[in-house]
């Protein structure tokens, strides 16, 4: 059974493909929006009745991102997102650590193929990065020379469960025994916006001190996320103030953002399975259909390489990513390149740079992700259209040499 | 102009039927805007689509940011689509990497005229037609008229002081034949008024300044320093004596008077020639920079070949200067040329002015104007030396 997408979100697309930007909101997060909307004026902080129904719905929404995340209620810190997240795991470790020891000689670790969100507070603070494999993976060898290297001057490590923009799933339980061994004071992140919707994050969570999630990437509503603080992990706060979150994030709750991620959080761990499995079922077929009929189509992350169901990364040669997306737009089709500076236009992808993926190679890079509500249908066509784009662009390319 | 007479208007010479799609360039300035405006007022489907060309800081920011919000809130309004097309490496290859070396070679570029014939009417028109656009617009205030014989040419726009003929000689007919300009037949003044008129909120933004890609607190001085080294030249008179000083060669600009730290008073004097290798500036009177033709490159003709080997024109050697007569003589190399071995581009042709005229500086582009019709653009070229 396959849920729907509320009607009008995906703006009139006949095939939405950029679930890894952000996927439609559940059925039953819109409910749990709208109604605490509707319905819930308190701050949850007060002492009143209306106050005390505020509460109620961030400590059960709390209850269900625990849930998800596989960790007891109390390691949940809300936050306004998964960028927040993130930066409360690298500075909030960094600033508790310079506090503890009084010197700032600590840094951040991280891989190269990090989300911004990680990579750019990292660098900000002076850190490293870890090489990865040409297929996204850590490399293992490198990251245990840099923290011998660095050693215990690493205040954290941060390595994402899943990469937001090729797929690829890092192996993390391998990377936590070398963080152990060779840096057994510093605390280990991961960034597990993108893995939260696909797979089981119990594990994850066993070998890992930080963990990042965000509602929006499954099935929840934007400016709502949490960082997962396992105990006795030392994070000073980035907002201080009205002391919310156990002092470790002050701000009033965003009670109808953190209602929709709860609803989101126990609909997405009720049918993650089972979604994955459709999904991954989906993705195989539609790559099968396009590398049957793009033949400049190559799929980036080979089938063997452990990667998340829901994203197929493309590179296709001879064409240009923003030609491709908006002749996809055009069609009705909605998928997405690397990520995009602050003007709005399309810019190089750091982590194909990190996989070694050649610049004329990645010019042409194309990520196709589906989510929750995808279709046979939406592949089918967007597989049709990627292939009628490409025709058009070998064509006016071969015309003008 | 009321609304519907510039919507009107906007659609006059264009040729395309009502509904076409129309790309739209979008820089983020009133006149793109109105532009846009117009063309989705006359029926047509327009995408807007603003051009991300320089990647450092400017004067509207990063990436020129704000301009980028301006042209995307301006869609919104609109309710048409817009893009950002990141064309940051050809415009650092195509643009600023020569100005830069033109600087350096002792020539004094015109960049906007660069941008224009590679990026805006080659690689965007080029990416639009890729994209099933048979139609680009843009705000420039320039016409596209069409002769009775079924040519179109570049002609002025309608008002005098905002008049861009200059900088699209390089628009060719088969660019023509996609092109249009929906501003053009308005002055600036109808332009804000529309604008006010329809709501869009760039109805009262500042013109544009300058070169886009050098801030106005660093200046060509600070923007070229920071890219190459710069050297101190000296200043000396017709007899060779040294007479001064100047802090930078490579940003003399031949007839230029101010700046060069020479004491006023007497008769002015002006640069009359930069040697940048030599680091030697000659100066000299005003009459020493009258020259009697200029030799000129990369000729451009709006119908692809020159319309006579020996032509009547009228010559505008600056944005909004002044025009003189001359003739062009097409192919013919000065004398001089093998002699001296000056210039990195066989001249293509001579401006043989009818009276003497200053000298322009090597760099900047003559643009010819039909006497018969002089609104009117034939084609243009780069001063060689």
């Amino acid at each position: 059974m396959v849920g729907r997408a509320p009607a009008g979100s995906l703006g009139g697309m006949d095939a939405y493909l950029d679930h890894a930007a952000s996927t439609p909101l559940r059925p039953e997060a819109l409910a749990a929006v709208t109604s605490v909307s509707a319905e819930v004026c308190g701050n949850p902080t007060g002492a009143h009745g209306p106050a005390r129904r505020a509460r109620r719905v961030v400590d059960e929404a709390r209850d269900a991102v625990a849930a998800l995340c596989g960790v007891e209620a109390g390691a949940v810190v809300f936050t306004s997102g998964g960028t927040e997240a993130d930066d409360l795991a690298v500075n909030g470790v960094l600033d508790a650590v310079a506090e503890r020891t009084g010197g700032h000689d600590h840094v951040a670790v991280c891989s190269a193929v990090e989300h911004p969100a990680v990579l750019e507070p990292v660098l900000h603070r002076g850190g490293h990065t870890v090489r990865v494999d040409h297929n996204g993976r850590v490399d293992l060898d490198h990251l245990d020379a840099v923290l011998i290297e660095h050693g215990d001057r690493v205040a954290v490590v941060s390595v994402m469960a899943a990469n937001n923009e090729v797929g690829v799933v890092q192996p993390l339980e391998d990377v936590a025994r070398i963080v152990r061994r060779r840096a057994p004071d510093a605390v280990l992140h991961t960034d597990a916006v993108q893995a939260a919707a696909w797979v089981d994050l119990a594990p994850i969570v066993a070998s890992v001190d930080l963990l990042s999630v965000s509602a929006h990437k499954i099935g929840g509503p934007k400016g709502a996320g949490a960082l997962i603080v396992g105990s006795g992990v030392a994070v000073a706060p980035r907002l201080r103030g009205g002391g919310q979150e156990r002092g470790r994030r002050s701000g009033t709750h965003n009670v109808a953002g953190i209602a929709g991620f709860g609803a989101a959080a126990q609909a997405t761990l009720a049918a993650r399975a089972d979604t994955a499995a459709r999904v991954a079922a989906l993705r195989e077929r539609l790559a099968a259909a396009v590398t049957a009929t793009v033949p400049a189509a190559t799929v980036t992350v080979p089938a063997e390489v452990p990667q998340l169901p829901s994203i197929l990364h493309l590179c296709i040669e001879g064409a240009d990513s923003e030609v491709l997306l908006f002749l996809l737009d055009d069609a009705g089709v909605a998928a997405s390149a690397a990520s995009s500076c602050s003007s709005g236009a399309l810019a190089g992808s750091h982590v194909l740079a990190a996989m070694g993926v050649a610049p004329e190679r990645a010019a042409g890079a194309l990520r196709l992700s589906l989510g929750w509500p995808s279709t046979e249908a939406e592949v089918d066509h967007a597989a049709t259209v990627l292939r009628a784009a490409v025709e058009r662009t070998a064509a006016f390319g071969a015309a003008a040499s | 102009m009321s609304v519907e007479e510039a919507t009107a208007a906007a659609a006059v010479g264009s040729g395309a039927p009502a509904g076409g799609r129309v790309l739209v360039a979008m820089s983020g300035g009133v006149d793109s805007s109105v532009a846009a405006a117009l063309l989705v007022r006359a029926g047509y489907e327009v995408v807007g689509v603003t051009l991300r060309l320089w990647g450092g800081e400017s004067d509207s920011g990063c990436c020129s940011v704000s301009d980028v919000d301006d042209a995307r809130r301006v869609a919104q309004q609109l309710d048409i689509a817009h893009h950002v097309f990141n064309f940051a490496e050809e415009f650092d290859r195509q643009v600023v990497d020569p100005y830069v070396e033109a600087h350096l070679a002792g020539k004094v570029p015109n960049p906007c005229i660069e941008c224009n014939r590679h990026l805006k009417f080659d690689h965007l028109l080029r990416r639009a037609r890729l994209l099933g656009f048979d139609r680009l617009a843009t705000g420039h205030h320039a016409r596209v008229v069409t002769r009775p014989d079924g040519r179109r040419r570049i002609a002025r726009g309608a008002d005098a002081a905002k008049d861009q003929s200059y900088v699209l000689y390089m628009v060719g007919a088969e660019v023509l034949a996609g092109l249009m300009l929906p501003v053009g037949s308005l002055d600036k003044d109808d332009v804000r008024a529309l604008a006010a008129e329809l709501g869009l909120r760039t109805a009262a933004k500042p013109d544009s300044q300058d070169v886009c890609f050098i801030r106005s607190d660093e200046g060509r001085r600070g923007f070229l320093s920071a890219r190459a080294e710069l050297h101190p030249g000296v200043l000396v008179d017709a007899a060779g004596d040294e007479v001064g000083s100047v802090p930078a060669v490579e940003l003399v600009t031949p007839g230029q008077r101010r700046g060069l730290g020479l004491a006023g008073g007497g008769t002015h004097r002006y640069a009359v020639e930069v040697d940048v290798p030599a680091r030697r500036v000659r100066v000299g009177t005003a009459e020493e920079l009258l020259v009697a033709h200029t030799d000129v490159a990369d000729c451009v003709w709006t119908d692809g070949t020159p319309p006579a080997a020996s032509l009547p024109v009228l010559v505008q050697a600056s944005a909004h200067g002044p025009v003189h007569p001359a003739e062009v003589l097409v192919g013919v190399v000065a004398a001089d040329e093998a002699a001296t071995g000056v210039g990195d581009a066989s001249p293509s042709a001579v401006v043989r002015w009818r009276e003497p005229q200053r000298r322009v500086a090597p760099g900047q582009s003559v643009v010819f104007y039909d006497p018969a019709a002089p609104a009117e653009v034939l084609g243009g070229a780069v001063v060689a030396r």
